[in-house]
């Protein structure tokens, strides 16, 4: 790609090198993705170019990604891709995100045209064994790599549901318990970086110009330290009658820009563009006397709360909306919950527990932190917490 | 065949006699239904004057209509438009579909005039064509209130599609309306004052634990979605919600569009007219979102189009104004959005600022067409130009723009120029990715990939308005939900991919039928303005005029993307590729 090139070729080149730099893709094998405005643009020259421009012909779209993931995702997904029956069907996370908008994540043997583009014009994504995943955007290079990071993360989740599973019954193979290691190891130094990695400043940030800067540097903490991909995750904070909180769709080492001041009074209804999750948030920084709350998706947190070893209750298979029980990852309450406002949303089911303690976990979605005069606080808890969520599981299958 | 009826039911009021089709199921897969199928039934007249009484006026469904699917209470009024003499189909809300369906119908063709004023009625397969000589004049409510309360569901037209408005609207169950365009008087032109409609079969599902599976992912994603089911969304606030976002973005059309920031926007948004008229609900047949927003007078509270028209684009800030405005284009059956960018263009030729008083009264003139109000239910353009003041006349094809200023999001000013129907928001609708970061954030000031974007937005909306569904549940879910939800009620295999494939082959059918009648690429323009004055910069945003050679560079990459020659006119190569048959204009 020559020059410094379109705004087309500025985001198929942006994008791509986030894969990278967030550790989804590695340098040695290097994402490939084409851009198409009235023209298709490649970031890169690739053999494979051939197969995805036969793709693209066949589908309505503006991007097309193929990328093979960085360790540990690539052994990761080989092996719940090997476990699909036949080499055809579908992988089936059951995390929020995934039942939310991915749905299913559709396998194919061979990075074939015909067989990439009839999966594609279903779902979002396809994973090819030993390629990696291919996706595509419609709007924009930046919804091929949501696409991408989503499968990372829903696929790591699944994967270390399952072992959790095969581990109490025995049933762990020689293949998953190779990518299991690589996930260990992966993670258990993601986890020691985090804890060492510099707190964001202390609250409480008395100007507009404060906050937003806290607000921005938090997020882009949040991300550096791996608690949750870039896409996810939201943060806020109260000062006055103002709260200030990131857009929706929003990337948390993206937030200049992104972040709405709403009325507490409700007297404008900017929040339209404000995170899904408005409510919570204006709930409990409304009420509890804290000023900072920082939500991200941290991987361990959310396996440790889809744990439940009760197979004969009722609820089973509706977990995440019904589960009646009083569940803690340690002192921090686990609650069900979806997206949204209604009896079992976390519009309701989120904000008392969060008023009364430092953190919640919403079952299979993410954990939200909090912080009583700044973003510290709510940084450190959310390190801390996904850290002990990371051991407490190393021990549920006998790690140190 | 499941989902539809198989039947079409065909009026001609010139005869005063009735038939029915059965068309073959091969005809209902390639078309689907609304926009798609209007486009099936249009193409052989629509180069017909828009008052021929061979023109014929559509009302169809599509198969999700009167199914559990989510947001499929919607149906689709097509015809030329008088106003614009394009090819135009309005996606209206209601009950109408849904006892369409449950009448056993996929669609009503209404062709020929009626010697005297007439109705429909519809009760299941028993069709009338009843005498409406009594109704003459009447205002729209009063025409509703001659059919039982909360039985079955009537569209009809008011006096201003009897008095040659040229965007008279047929509205429907007092709240929802067929505006833009004026199709409104291609009934009056048929002397059609109603059809009123009553249903009480069921529509067949191929498989309903499909259906309510993709209901349950749909309405999961529609509660994700702030703009829908948030706390300041349009269930609660209908979609006056927007209004303060296009204030806080320096985008909001104020004054006819000769700026962008209304500094009273604050007293007359959506949160002070729930203060004041603490409204209630209102909705389509078996939506949950419910956008409707009803005064406790029965009055509608106006929508965001008419909102924005009735206050900023008039320098109004009297809620009262705005919300009598609404009831006088209500009543007399006017598009809100075309009545409002007319009195903002007579205040620019004029230069007389109408006042709160006057404003509603001005409409009424205009629903009537009567003293200056004749003048002015022309559209903007035929009377900015008889004044000879063309520039002042905000419209695209002759179509009066919505309130997006296009200096605030270039991707609109695009979808504004090329849409077919003219300066419509709603073809690519923009302001999703624009505005509102559905499904990502696009740079707003910036040409580059909306071509491409806007091409891919027109299809995904040709399909909905086909299918027939609401578009705002796109702001959340996408047609990979809605094909899983087609799947379940026709037992048809189909994909996103390939409901898109099929909304570009309505759009370039579209095209097609706005060449026939001399429509080239020199008419997807936007009025001179946006290129020469600036918008009203603050905030740190600053608004610039759209630089014309970029314009005219996403314009060019448009054409060629959609698959049009240089000079945007349909290519018979890409007719055959879609499969469309070739007619030469």
């Amino acid at each position: 790609m020559p020059g410094a090139g379109t705004r087309v070729e500025r985001l198929v080149r942006k994008y791509t090198d986030k894969l990278i730099s967030q550790g989804l893709c590695s340098e040695e094998a290097p994402p490939l993705m084409g851009g198409l405005d009235a023209d298709l643009v490649w970031n890169r020259e690739d053999p494979d170019q051939a197969v995805l421009e036969k793709v693209v012909q066949g589908l309505n779209i503006n991007t097309i990604l193929l990328a093979s993931p960085a360790e540990p995702y690539r052994s990761i997904l080989d092996y719940l891709a090997s476990r699909v029956e036949g080499g055809e069907g579908t992988i089936q996370p059951e995390d929020s995100e995934t039942r939310t908008f991915l749905h299913d994540i559709p396998v194919t043997r061979r990075l074939d045209p015909d067989r990439i583009v009839a999966a594609l014009k279903r779902r979002k994504n396809v994973v090819v064994p030993g390629k990696g995943i291919v996706t595509f955007g419609i709007v924009s290079p930046e919804q091929a790599f949501i696409h991408f990071s989503s499968v990372c993360f829903a696929c790591f989740v699944k994967f270390f549901s399952d072992y959790r599973e095969d581990h109490r019954k025995g049933r762990v193979v020689p293949a998953q318990r190779e990518a299991f290691e690589k996930g260990k190891a992966f993670y258990g130094k993601l986890i020691e970086n985090a804890l060492a990695h510099p707190l964001p400043p202390e609250g409480p940030y008395e100007t507009k110009e404060e906050v937003l800067d806290a607000m921005i540097r938090t997020g882009k903490a949040t991300v550096e330290c791996g608690m949750v991909d870039s896409f996810f995750g939201n943060i806020s904070y109260l000062l006055g009658d103002t709260i200030f909180i990131s857009q929706t769709t929003s990337s948390l080492d993206e937030l200049q820009g992104c972040i709405d001041a709403c009325p507490v009074d409700g007297s404008s209804t900017v929040a339209i563009t404000a995170s899904s999750e408005f409510s919570v948030h204006k709930e409990v920084l409304t009420q509890s006397g804290k000023r900072a709350i920082l939500h991200g998706h941290p991987r361990f947190s959310v396996i440790v709360s889809m744990i439940c070893d009760e197979e004969d209750c009722e609820f089973r298979g509706r977990c995440f909306t019904h589960c009646p029980k009083e569940r803690f990852a340690g002192d921090v309450p686990i609650v069900p919950g979806e997206a949204g406002r209604g009896p079992r949303c976390i519009s309701t089911t989120l904000p008392p527990p969060l008023k009364k303690h430092r953190a919640a976990i919403v079952y299979g979605h993410g954990l939200f932190c909090t912080g009583k005069v700044g973003y510290r606080e709510a940084f450190e808890n959310l390190v801390r917490i996904e850290a002990d969520n990371f051991h407490r599981y190393m021990e549920m299958v006998g790690e140190s | 065949m499941h989902g539809w009826t198989g039947k079409i039911l065909h009026l001609d009021l010139t005869k005063g006699t009735h038939w029915v089709e059965e068309p073959p199921p091969e005809f209902y897969e390639e078309w689907i239904g609304g926009k798609g199928m209007a486009g099936a039934y249009l193409r052989d007249r629509i180069t017909l004057p828009w008052d021929s009484p061979e023109m014929p006026l559509l009302f169809l469904t599509g198969p999700l209509v009167g199914t559990p699917s989510p947001t499929a209470g919607r149906w689709t009024v097509a015809s030329r438009s008088p106003l614009t003499g394009t090819v135009c189909d309005t996606s209206v809300g209601g009950r109408f579909g849904f006892e369409l369906k449950r009448a056993g119908w996929d669609g009503i063709v209404v062709t020929g005039k009626a010697k005297d004023l007439v109705g429909i009625v519809v009760r299941d397969d028993r069709v009338e064509i009843a005498s409406a000589r009594e109704m003459e004049g009447w205002e729209t409510s009063r025409v509703f209130s001659a059919f039982p309360p909360k039985k079955g569901s009537t569209a009809a037209v008011g006096p201003a599609a009897e008095r040659g408005v040229l965007f008279a609207a047929i509205c429907t169950d007092h709240h929802h309306f067929s505006g833009r365009g004026g199709l409104g008087l291609v009934m009056g032109a048929k002397n059609l004052k109603y059809v009123h409609l009553e249903g009480s079969g069921k529509v067949s599902l191929a498989d309903p634990g499909a259906v309510a599976e993709a209901s349950r992912q749909i309405y999961r994603l529609a509660a994700t979605a702030p703009i829908l089911m948030g706390e300041f969304g349009i269930t609660n606030f209908g979609t006056q919600a927007v209004f303060d976002l296009m204030e806080s973005r320096r985008m909001m059309p104020t004054d006819n569009f000769r700026q962008t920031w209304f500094e009273a926007a604050r007293k007359v948004n959506a949160w002070s007219f729930h203060q004041k008229y603490d409204p209630k609900k209102d909705g389509c047949a078996a939506c949950r979102i419910r956008c409707k927003m009803v005064a406790k007078d029965g009055r509608s509270l106006p929508e965001f189009e008419s909102l924005n028209h009735f206050t900023a684009l008039l320098r109004n800030a009297d809620m009262e104004a705005a919300v009598e405005a609404n009831r006088v284009c209500n009543e007399t059956g006017m598009d809100t959005i075309s009545a409002g960018a007319v009195l903002a263009c007579y205040q620019e030729v004029t230069g007389k600022k109408l006042s709160p008083e006057e404003i509603p009264a001005l409409l009424e003139d205009m629903g009537y067409a009567r003293g200056e109000g004749a003048e002015l239910a022309l559209g903007a353009e035929r009377f900015a130009k008889k004044r000879g003041k063309p520039g002042a006349a905000m419209t695209v094809k002759g179509l009066e723009l919505p309130a997006y200023d296009p200096r605030g999001a270039y991707g609109m000013a695009l979808g504004y120029a090329v849409s077919t129907r003219g300066g419509c928001h709603l073809r690519a609708y923009p302001i999703s990715h624009e505005i509102l970061r559905k499904p990502v954030q696009t740079d707003r000031f910036s040409f580059a990939g909306k071509a491409r974007i806007v091409k891919i937005s027109e299809d995904i909306n040709a399909a909905v308005d086909s299918l027939t569904a609401c578009k705002f549940l796109f702001f959340a879910a996408s047609l990979e939900e809605f094909a899983k939800a087609f799947e379940g009620v026709t037992g048809l295999p189909a994909t996103a991919q390939d409901l898109m494939r099929a909304g570009e082959r309505f759009y370039y059918h579209e095209r097609m039928m706005n060449w026939w009648n001399g429509f080239t690429g020199e008419d997807d323009d936007l009025p001179e303005r946006f290129f020469k004055e600036p918008g009203t910069g603050g905030d740190g945003i600053e608004i610039e005029p759209i630089d014309r050679a970029e314009f005219l560079k996403a314009r060019a990459a448009y054409f060629k993307v959609r698959g049009l020659d240089p000079n945007g006119i349909p290519t018979r190569e890409k007719c055959r590729e879609l499969g469309l048959e070739w007619k030469d204009s």
